[in-house]
C-alpha cells in the first residue's frame, strides 16, 4: 500500500514535470526536432542511473525510480514523434532523433550509474 | 486544469506500469526485461490508435486529451527504465540479451506506435462518413 502511494506520488509529479518541461521547449524548437522529448528522456536516464548505481533503498527508489522517472520520461511520445517525423519526410531530424536518444539514453544511464556508485 | 489531469494521468500510467512489472515478474525468471518491453510496446500502440483516433474525432477538450495521452499513457511507458536495464545487461557480460532488447524496443516500438495509428486513422475516417451521410 505504501508502495503505491510513494509511485502515485512520483508519477504524479513526474508527468507533470514532463508535460511543463517538453511542452515549453519543443515549442522553442524552430526545426521540428523535438528537443523536449529527448531532453526528458536523457536526463531522466542520468538521473535513474544515479539511483540505481546508488542502492537507493525501496521506499525512495518506488518515489523517485518507478514513479518520478518513469513517468517524467516516456516511450511511446517518442516512437509517436519518430511516426511524425517520417510521415513527414522529415529523415534529416528523425536519424539524428533516434542515435542520440538510443546513444545518449544508455550512455547516460551507465555514467549515472558509475556516478551513483561513489 | 490540463495540469491536474496530466498529473492524475501520470498517477495511473505508473501504477499500471509498475503492477504489469509486478506481474511479468511472476512468471518471467529470466534476466531479460520482458516487462519493460510488453508496457513500452502496448504503450507505443494505444498512443498511436489514441491520438489519431481522438484527436481527428474532435468532439474531447485538450486537457482530456493531454492526460490520456500525455498523462496517462506517456507515463505508462518509460524511458529511463529501458536505458538503465540495457546498460545492465551489458554489465552482467549478456551483451547480446542488450542488443536484443534494443532492437525490439526500436523496431517493434516503431512497427506498434505505425499500426496503432494505422487502425486510428481508418476507425476515425470510417467514423466521419457516418457522420456525414447521416447528416
Amino acid at each position: 500500500m505504501m508502495t503505491a502511494l510513494l509511485i502515485a506520488l512520483g508519477g504524479f509529479l513526474g508527468a507533470i514535470a514532463r508535460y511543463v518541461l517538453s511542452t515549453w521547449m519543443n515549442q522553442k524548437s524552430t526545426t521540428g526536432f523535438p528537443i523536449g522529448t529527448l531532453c526528458v528522456n536523457l536526463v531522466g536516464s542520468f538521473l535513474l542511473g544515479i539511483l540505481v548505481g546508488n542502492g537507493m533503498t525501496s521506499g525512495v527508489y518506488s518515489f523517485l525510480g518507478v514513479g518520478f522517472m518513469g513517468a517524467f520520461t516516456t516511450f511511446s511520445t517518442f516512437k509517436l514523434e519518430n511516426i511524425h517525423l517520417h510521415e513527414k519526410k522529415m529523415h534529416t531530424v528523425l536519424f539524428p532523433y533516434l542515435a542520440f536518444s538510443y546513444i545518449g539514453g544508455i550512455v547516460l544511464a551507465f555514467i549515472g550509474m558509475l556516478a551513483g556508485a561513489l | 486544469m490540463t495540469y491536474l489531469l496530466v498529473g492524475i494521468g501520470g498517477i495511473l500510467g505508473s501504477l499500471l506500469r509498475y503492477y504489469l512489472g509486478v506481474f511479468t515478474h511472476s512468471w518471467w525468471a529470466y534476466s531479460f526485461p520482458l516487462g519493460t518491453l510488453i508496457t513500452n510496446l502496448m504503450g507505443c500502440f494505444i498512443l498511436g490508435w489514441f491520438t489519431y483516433r481522438m484527436i481527428k474525432m474532435n468532439v474531447f477538450p485538450s486537457a482530456v486529451l493531454a492526460g490520456i495521452g500525455t498523462g496517462f499513457v506517456g507515463s505508462f511507458t518509460t524511458f529511463s527504465t529501458f536505458s538503465v536495464e540495457t546498460v545492465t545487461l551489458i554489465k552482467n557480460d549478456t551483451s547480446l540479451l542488450a542488443f536484443l532488447y534494443v532492437a525490439l524496443s526500436l523496431f517493434g516500438g516503431l512497427l506498434m506506435s505505425w499500426s496503432g495509428y494505422r487502425v486510428g486513422d481508418r476507425s476515425a475516417n470510417k467514423l466521419k462518413k457516418k457522420g456525414e451521410q447521416l447528416l
